[in-house]
Order: C-alpha cells, then sequence, then structure tokens
C-alpha cells in the first residue's frame, strides 16, 4: 500500500484571518464615557494580522516563515501553539506542539537555573521523570554546569539564553516551534543550537522556524513560506522563497 | 487532528499537576524573596488583627461580655476572611502577574488560578495551627461533626473566592479597575459576616428578607461552620440539649450549610464560564 508512506498533516491552517485590537484605554471609566458618547469606535482600533492564510505542514517538514517586521509570521506561530485563537477559519494540529515563541518566556529571575530547568522543562510539557533523566545533558548542552546553583537574575544575558535554549531543545514535541532564537549566544554556541535542530529534523520532528537570518535558515528548512502584510504570498522550496523576499525588498 | 488552545478548564488541571507543583513553589519563594521574617508574616498579620479587635470590639465595645472564650470566635472568623480575601486577590490577579507566560505559551490558563488557591491555602494553614493551639488551651473537645464543619467551611470559601476570582482575573485582563474592586469586596465581606458581632444581633436587626440574603452569603456560612468547628466545642459541653446550642448557631445553620455549597459551587461555575468567555483574546490583549 502506497499511501502508507504518505505523510500525515501535523499543521493545517484553513483560511485563518486574524484581527487585532489597539486598545486605547484600560480605564473602565474611559469605557463607560465614551460608549454612553457614541464613540465607541475610539476605545481601539482594529487591524487584520492575518489575512485568510492557508497552508498544511506534513509531518517531518522543516518550514520557514519568513517576511519583513509585522508581516503576521509571529502571530501564525501563536495560532499554531494555541496562544491564540483565529477570528474565523481554523486553525488544526497533531500531537504536541510546544515552542520557542519567546525564549525564556518561563524563566524566573530569582530561581536558581537549577530550579528554572524543572519549571521551564514542566510548562514545556514534559514530565519530572523525564527532566530528571534529560538534565544532565541539558546542563552539559547549556555549558554552565558551574552556575547551576545561582539564581538566573544573576546570569548574562547569553548564559541565560543557553540554558533556556538547552531546555526547549530537550523537549521533544512532535511540532516545534522556534522564533526568532537562532541568534542565540556565541558563534560556537549557535552552530551547535543549528546541529541540534538538525538532528531533531533528522529524527523526524516538525519544525516550524520564524527568523530573519535567512542563510541559516536555507541550511535548515526544505520549505519557506513567505509572509506579507498578514497573507502568505509564497509557497515552496526554500532558496525560491528567499529569493522572493529578496526580490521584493 | 485538534484545534490546539482549547482545554476543558478546571476538569483538565490535574494532569499538570507537577507544572502546578511547581508554580506553587516558585510563588511562595517569589514572594518573601528579600524578606527577612519571610513565610513569618502569615502569623504577624493575623495576629495583629486578633490583637487589635480583640481589645477595639471586644473589650471596648463589650462584644465580648456574655460569651465565652471571644478570642476563638473571634479568630476563628478572621482567618476565614483573610483566606477568602488572599483567595480572591491572588486569583485576581493571577493572569496578569503571569503574563509573560499567558502570551507566550499555550498552558490551561486555569493553572494560575488554581496555584493560587493553593499558595493561600499554604498560607492559611499555619494560621489553623495556631487557632488549634489556643482552642485546646480554652478546653476545645471536638466531635467528628466539628471536624467536617471545619473542613466544610474551608470548602465553601475556598470555592467562593475562586469562583469570584476567575471572573475578576478575566476582567483585570481587560480593565485593570478590577483589583480595586476586589479591594472593595475585601472590605465589605469583613463586615458582612459574624466576624466581631453575632449573628444574632444582625437577626434582630433587619427584616426577615434580609437576613435570607445576609445567611445566602457563602462566606458567613463558612465562618459560622469554623465557629461550629472551632468556638462551639470550647464553651463546654452542652448538656441542656438544644436550648443553648441555638443561640451559638443561627437557626436552620445545617441547610443553611447546604445552601452556602451551592452557591460556592454556582460561582464556581460563573467564574468558569465568564472566565472561557475571555480567555481567547488573553494573549493578545497581555502582548
Amino acid at each position: 500500500m502506497s499511501q502508507m508512506n504518505t505523510p500525515l498533516p501535523a499543521v493545517v491552517f484553513s483560511d485563518v484571518t486574524k484581527w487585532f485590537m489597539l486598545r486605547h484605554t484600560r480605564s473602565i471609566k474611559e469605557y463607560v464615557v465614551w460608549t454612553l458618547k457614541g464613540r465607541k469606535g475610539d476605545l481601539g482600533e482594529r487591524f487584520k494580522a492575518l489575512d485568510q492564510v492557508s497552508f498544511t505542514i506534513n509531518e517531518g517538514e522543516a518550514v520557514a516563515l519568513i517576511g519583513f517586521n509585522g508581516s503576521g509570521k509571529s502571530t501564525t506561530l501563536k495560532l499554531v501553539s494555541g496562544v491564540m485563537q483565529p477570528d474565523s477559519g481554523c486553525v488544526h494540529t497533531r500531537g504536541v506542539v510546544a515552542g520557542l515563541i519567546e525564549v525564556g518566556a518561563g524563566f524566573h529571575p530569582d530561581l536558581t537555573g537549577r530550579e528554572n530547568v524543572f519549571l521551564n522543562g514542566a510548562i514545556l510539557g514534559m514530565s519530572k521523570a523525564e527532566i530528571e533523566a534529560k538534565f544532565d545533558d541539558i546542563v552539559a548542552f547549556s555549558e554552565i554546569e558551574r552556575f547551576m546553583d545561582t539564581e538566573v537574575k544573576f546570569y548574562s544575558s547569553g548564559m541565560f539564553l543557553r540554558l533556556a535554549f538547552a531546555v526547549a531543545v530537550h523537549c521533544q514535541p512532535d511540532v516545534f516551534l522556534v522564533d526568532e532564537i537562532l541568534a542565540v549566544g556565541d558563534e560556537p554556541f549557535q552552530a551547535k543550537c543549528l546541529a541540534r535542530i538538525r538532528e531533531l529534523h533528522a529524527q523526524g520532528q516538525t519544525l516550524v522556524i520564524v527568523s530573519h537570518a535567512l542563510d541559516q535558515l536555507e541550511d535548515i528548512c526544505d520549505r519557506g513560506i513567505v509572509m506579507s502584510h498578514g497573507q502568505a504570498v509564497f509557497d515552496g522550496p526554500i532558496a525560491d522563497a528567499i529569493a522572493h523576499l529578496r526580490a521584493s525588498e | 487532528m485538534r484545534a490546539p488552545g482549547h482545554s476543558r478548564g478546571i476538569v483538565d488541571i490535574p494532569k499538570w499537576w507537577y507544572l502546578l507543583d511547581l508554580l506553587v513553589k516558585k510563588e511562595l519563594r517569589v514572594r518573601y524573596r528579600g524578606s527577612i521574617l519571610g513565610m513569618m508574616w502569615t502569623y504577624v498579620k493575623p495576629v495583629v488583627q486578633l490583637t487589635v479587635f480583640y481589645f477595639a470590639a471586644g473589650k471596648f465595645m463589650k462584644m465580648s461580655d456574655g460569651m465565652d472564650n471571644y478570642v476563638i470566635y473571634l479568630f476563628s472568623g478572621i482567618i476565614m476572611i483573610n483566606l477568602f480575601n488572599e483567595i480572591l486577590m491572588n486569583v485576581t490577579t493571577s493572569i496578569v502577574a503571569n503574563a509573560a507566560l499567558v502570551g507566550k505559551i499555550y498552558l490551561p490558563r486555569e493553572l494560575f488560578p488554581v496555584s493560587s488557591v493553593w499558595v493561600a491555602l499554604v498560607h492559611f494553614f499555619p494560621q489553623v495551627v495556631v487557632l488549634l493551639v489556643g482552642a485546646v488551651v480554652t478546653g476545645w473537645r471536638p466531635g467528628p461533626l466539628n471536624i467536617v464543619a471545619i473542613m466544610g467551611g474551608v470548602l465553601v470559601v475556598a470555592l467562593s473566592a475562586l469562583g469570584l476570582g476567575l471572573a475578576f482575573a478575566a476582567w483585570n485582563v481587560m480593565f485593570r479597575d478590577s483589583q480595586n474592586f476586589v479591594e472593595l469586596i475585601s472590605m465589605v465581606v469583613f463586615w458582612m459576616s459574624p466576624v466581631i458581632y453575632k449573628w444574632s444581633m444582625v437577626n434582630e436587626a433587619i427584616p426577615r428578607w434580609l437576613w435570607y440574603v445576609y445567611m445566602a452569603n457563602p462566606v458567613t456560612i463558612a465562618v459560622e461552620l469554623f465557629h461550629y468547628g472551632f468556638w462551639v466545642p470550647t464553651t463546654g459541653p452542652l448538656t441542656s440539649a438544644h436550648g443553648e446550642m441555638w443561640t451559638m448557631m443561627p437557626n436552620h445553620w445545617v441547610y443553611w450549610s447546604g445552601i452556602g455549597l451551592v452557591v460556592s459551587l454556582v460561582l464556581v461555575a460563573f467564574g468558569q464560564a465568564v472566565f472561557r468567555k475571555h480567555e481567547a483574546v488573553f494573549a493578545q490583549e497581555l502582548g
């Protein structure tokens, strides 16, 4: 049966539209006054962050979302992760989705490195046993063994990112979301991160990556989706996608 | 395949037990960072409250006249109100306080309110120990029903505060005025329950229908349950059967306890409904 080899879809966007409300006030007084005065429109502005975006990402694919600032890449990732909900259209995912929408979002400055590894691991969906099993690998990957019992607020920004990234790349979800984190630490560490991401991809993990580091993306991803003003304007092989983006500059 | 970002609310929380535990530990650590007394503050505040009210209400306003062990009566009410207020305030601010997580990573968002309740219970426990010591010293001889009343009181108050807090937590994401409303509620609830005065004073002063409203307040019944659990068993054996009993506890207090539990469950359902209605916009409101 040849159909056995057909990859299953891991992420499906169908006609996804997302509106953002830029609220001008957070006070109930103004809310009431403006509503009574019939100026409810002044409470905020609406703009379309995503406009009928459709695509399907299959299991095992490594897809780059590229585009200029404000084109809707990060919003797309947030919809995949479930942090945000579409206003129309639908988003579907298969398996465990985890991601680094922002490196170290779950880190707390007043906890030690060790405590943060456990907290962040649990936030990314790992069980206690899983984190314990991987703890040494995580620490080794971060290369900051000496500082594991120091509170994270005393870390340099590089050390912080190293540890956060180390936790994230060990959580092994089915779909891994990466936003702007390929610029982690110094060059040797970056190379290590890229190697790790490639390794995850080789193991069959689905990757969705948002980045401006186009050369690195070309290295990791097979496919690129170019976003512009909330629309997916190009979807194809990564080299062509990058060429498309560069041509539109 | 499934649509991401949907959970079944509070029902899903047990699956995240480990994370919940870590969030509670984090909160307890963070709250007392850089403080010398640390957890000791959870004792200091109620003890100061007790001292002030004991003299102001008990002695100056003569509330303790004709009442055995007024200190126990007072303290059991105070810690109940404190538990309610702490849960309500913690839950209300829990989403905004965790904005970094709520906006970046999908987790069932009820995790934050539920961990707030847990933190409040951790603070509540040592106060109960202090109360217990006081009760034992004044001759506390509880039966099984008294213990059930204590647990019931905690349950009713925790559910009510969680329910209200869930609604305020969602509104707080949109309008930070919620926190001010909650402060108002905290102030009012103290005087709306028989903490420093006795239920009979209210019963004599207000019309019947208003009395029903007063008793339907789940915090009121929770305070009375604590009185039944801690204070009543210190006042000696009830030899003269029910006659004496009725003046200590409001009429039909057992039925009112059932109503209190129902009201608290309704509050949880209401809070969860408001929370679910608004949770889809949390991420974009918090950035």
